[in-house]
């Protein structure tokens, strides 16, 4: 099988204008990936599939991975000229940066046909806020359709071209995203909303409404 | 009549003709004792026909994910006993896969083959269940089923004597197994395995040329080998549609290379090729087990560099899958070097196989969604994670 950098220079030659970037992977497993860019996503995921030397025509594994926004702390030496007029001073200086955070989205495919994998493609989101769409490539492989479906719900990236985007596994009323690393737990589950809500404020139309509490009693003396 | 209808839209027909009248929308489960745990299907029929079919899931959800990420690496393998808790053997196995590749951990020959052992007699025992259970949605209430228990039965006391519970195993462990298998167990096993090809012939006896289930299962819920393909389907049921796929073959984990079995592969995909591939699995699973249990070397069943207390892998990546009963089963995870993982993710083969769910049982009969549900073979604690 070709190795990562091969595949990517090959896509680089057939799809001019697309941004394709090893990631490398450092443990011992050595299954590197290719981060692609959301405009050649799709036309990639055709030609992976299609291209008789390729044809990675099962996609096997879809899943979200989180990456918040990360401070980083730097140490770096600056020699400073002495204001005294002295040697200049070597003062250790701290920079903070912060690298903004992203979702990511990552697909591990086979080839049935030629037996080989795993090729491992990863799209990453703007942010975490507002640009969380990545197009879909369930339209190249059905089996995406419930993966990503799963993410959406999950961690919250949207599938540009998804057939049938809706919550998977946590229910239609739900309102965040579990899986993100600052997911907080409610503190009271009770609170948290649910269908039922609707469904018993509805009920209450069917019932005649409870007549004004009576002024307690006076207490006898 | 054929028994063979077109899948895809051929059936589904205008919703609101003269003729058809009004369309019904059943809610099917979850708590429907024939979708197999809490899975619901919300079915679109007319008359008996099914015109549309939506899965919804979740009922089980935990978010098992989230408590992988919360937990060591080594506290989430009990964990995945209660993923697909019919076959916590396996789902140990192909996690210790995936962090051995993460973490670059060897592991003995000999715990190799204790692997081997478990994972087929899990599959013996998964299949046999499955075929009990599908006989029972048949509408064969009882018998077929009484008969698979009582020899999975035989297969889960032998788990118990090894690994202390019947059905959560937490056996495997990274870079070997928890204990070394002794004589009696390995004697005990022999005997099951010996004795299994009288039982899979009886069941067959019973089953395998019924008419009544010929008729109820032959050409009902096809499955197009290019749509599985595509759509991620793995295990029996890919097999059943023709392709020979087998991660033993294919990816040689383990020592599965020195055996000598074949992979059964069927010709039509439907719901009987996928009962028959369980079978002729069955007793591919025994062969293996008789060349596994005579080849058993001595050694060592944990790698003595591997540790437990403190396990810290190196900041990296890897997927690690195995062959499951019911199909690809892998584990993906993502280190950042500390005691957790980062990303801790679960391939759930039930799940996945769910997706052409409603492209086999277009055209069906509510009666045969019900039995095709139950050859496509799932949990739900996996399902729905």
């Amino acid at each position: 099988m070709e190795t990562v950098e091969q595949l990517r220079d090959r896509l680089l030659a057939r799809f001019p204008g697309a941004s394709v970037t090893v990631i490398s992977n450092p443990s011992p497993s050595a299954q590197h990936s290719l981060l692609l860019d959301h405009a050649h996503a799709r036309e990639i995921a055709l030609y992976l599939r299609d291209e008789p030397a390729l044809k990675f025509d099962q996609c096997s594994n879809v899943t979200g991975i989180d990456w918040p926004e990360k401070e980083i702390t730097e140490t770096t030496k600056v020699t400073v000229p002495d204001p005294a007029g002295g040697p200049p001073k070597v003062v250790a200086q701290t920079t903070k940066r912060r690298e903004p955070g992203y979702l990511e989205v990552v697909y591990h495919l086979y080839s049935l046909a030629l037996r080989q994998g795993p090729i491992i493609l990863r799209l990453r989101t703007g942010n975490r806020a507002d640009a969380v769409a990545v197009p879909s490539l369930t339209p190249v492989w059905r089996s995406c359709e419930f993966q990503e479906r799963e993410v959406f719900d999950l961690f919250g990236v949207t599938f540009e071209g998804h057939p049938d985007l809706r919550r998977i596994l946590m229910w239609d009323g739900f309102k965040d995203h579990p899986m993100r690393r600052d997911y907080a737990e409610p503190d009271d589950y009770e609170w948290e909303p649910t269908p039922h809500g609707d469904v018993l404020a509805k009920a209450k139309k069917h019932y005649p409404e409870k007549p004004a509490a009576e002024p307690a009693k006076e207490a006898k003396p | 009549m054929s028994l063979t209808p077109e899948i895809g839209g051929a059936h589904v027909r205008a919703v609101h003709d003269e003729f058809h009248g009004d369309l019904l929308e059943v809610s099917m489960g979850p708590h429907h004792p024939s979708t197999h745990g809490v899975f619901r299907m919300i079915v679109t029929l007319d008359g008996e026909t099914i015109v549309k079919l939506k899965p919804v899931f979740g009922y089980l959800h935990r978010n098992h994910e989230k408590l992988g990420e919360n937990t060591t690496y080594l506290a989430s393998m009990p964990y995945t006993d209660r993923l697909d808790y019919l076959n916590s053997m396996s789902n140990n196995w192909a996690y210790a896969l995936a962090v051995e590749k993460l973490a670059g951990l060897a592991v003995p020959e000999r715990a190799e083959y204790v692997r081997v052992i478990l994972a087929e007699l899990t599959r013996l025992l998964n299949h046999t269940c499955l075929a009990g259970f599908l006989m029972q949605d048949c509408g064969c209430s009882g018998t077929p089923l009484m008969y698979a228990f009582r020899e999975r039965e035989k297969i889960l006391d032998l788990f118990e004597s090894l690994s202390g519970s019947r059905m959560m195993c937490n056996y495997q462990r990274f870079g070997g197994c928890r204990v070394d298998p002794p004589a009696e167990w390995l004697a005990g096993a022999q005997r099951l395995v010996d004795g299994y090809s009288a039982f899979l012939d009886e069941f067959e006896a019973l089953l395998t040329g019924n008419e009544i289930l010929m008729a109820r299962t032959q050409g009902v819920g096809r499955l197009d080998p290019a749509l599985a393909v595509s759509a991620g389907v793995a295990g029996p049921m890919l097999r059943a549609t023709g392709v020979g796929h087998d991660l033993r073959k294919v990816d040689g984990y383990g020592v599965y290379p020195r055996f000598e079995f074949r992979v059964p592969v069927g010709a039509h995909g439907d719901t009987y090729d996928r009962y028959m591939i369980r079978i002729l699995e069955m007793r591919e699973s025994i062969r293996i087990l008789q060349q596994a249990l005579a080849g058993l070397p001595g050694g060592p069943v944990m790698d003595p560099k591997a540790k437990l207390r403190g396990f810290r892998p190196k900041a990296g990546e890897a997927y690690g899958r195995i062959e499951g009963p019911k199909g690809e089963i892998g584990f993906y995870l993502i280190s950042d070097g500390g005691p957790n993982p980062y990303r801790y993710r679960v391939r759930p083969p039930s799940f996945i196989n769910l997706t052409i769910l409603e492209d086999m049982c277009l055209g069906h009969t509510v009666a045969d969604a019900v039995i095709i549900l139950g050859s496509v073979d799932i949990v739900l604690g996996e399902v729905d994670r």
